[in-house]
């Protein structure tokens, strides 16, 4: 059968997966948001194979609490997307730079 | 290798190789879907390690709802990409960089004897994993339960009050209220008048 630690390097290898995406796409917010979503994943993941291994429910409770606080985060973010690009008509990181002094 | 090893190997390289599809994509409608494709082996892995529950979760919430959605909002917005992709070669090796090192540090981390742990042996076919989860949802964790539902509120408001536009006053439209409250006075005036002279 498959020991816990490969469930947790699939995690690992997740979440070092989307930082190395964060550095790559530093101009698109909407990668950006999308890399946030995968890292939730991969500790979603970890958060459930410990579920499992050590029988305690509570670990798949926090998931259900993370799903639900990235979804409205996730909406959150876009609308906040949206709103800056109807301002600026463009969502490169690099140009939102209107509070400078 | 048996069956069950079998799928796993084959959802996590999935889920790997659509992970790095999802960063390394040039258009960010391949992005959204290539992210689609991650959650779904993810929510057949989490089925495997006998969270059912979850797992039809994600696929329901996830790319029925959050991923439409990123999808809609990419759609909608007229995006240039070209200069979004700036800097994508000049980061490379250091994304690369930092990405290997982190990796490798978890799994030296991982593959130490603690997390060597026992493995469990699978629930009977009675059992519900759905039931179990509500069973402690309801009990021991009603208050954090009650608090999510309070940000999912928090959150539509926000979403709500952060994009809605004000309608310009020219456009013609009805107030139905006004037309069920009019009279007749209001429509029709009656006024006296003279009779005109024959010609």
């Amino acid at each position: 059968m498959i020991p816990l630690s490969h469930f947790l390097i699939l995690g690992g290898l997740l979440f070092s997966i989307s930082i190395a995406g964060i550095f790559l796409n530093r101009k698109n917010i909407i990668i950006l948001l999308m890399c946030i979503e995968l890292m939730l994943l991969a500790v979603n993941i970890n958060f459930i194979a410990f579920s499992h291994y050590l029988g305690d429910m509570a670990g798949q409770v926090f998931v259900f609490f993370i799903l639900t606080v990235a979804a409205a985060e996730a909406a959150i973010g876009l609308a906040i997307l949206v709103v800056v690009f109807r301002n600026r008509r463009t969502i490169n990181v690099q140009e939102l730079d209107q509070l400078k002094g | 290798m048996t069956f069950e090893q079998f799928i796993f190997y084959i959802f996590a390289t999935v889920t790997i190789v659509s992970a790095i599809g999802v960063v390394t994509m040039r258009n960010p409608v391949y992005a959204a879907l290539f992210l689609i494709l991650a959650f779904f082996t993810s929510a057949a892995t989490w089925i495997l390690l006998e969270a059912e529950f979850l797992g039809v979760v994600l696929v329901l919430v996830y790319v029925g709802a959050v991923m439409v959605l990123f999808l809609f909002v990419i759609m909608m917005l007229d995006i240039n990409i070209d200069p979004l992709r700036e800097g994508f070669i000049r980061y490379l090796p250091v994304g690369i960089l930092v990405a290997v090192i982190v990796a490798a540090e978890i799994i030296i981390v991982l593959s130490s004897d603690t997390f060597n742990m026992a493995i469990p042996d699978p629930m009977p076919l009675s059992y519900s994993n759905t039931k179990a989860l509500g069973e402690i949802l309801y009990t021991e964790y009603v208050y954090p339960f009650e608090l999510a539902a309070v940000i999912l509120v928090v959150a539509i408001i926000a979403a709500i009050s952060l994009t809605m536009r004000k309608r310009n006053d020219k456009t013609k439209r009805q107030n139905i209220s006004e037309q069920v409250r009019v009279k007749s006075k209001d429509r029709l005036r009656i006024i006296n008048m003279k009779s005109e002279e024959k010609q």
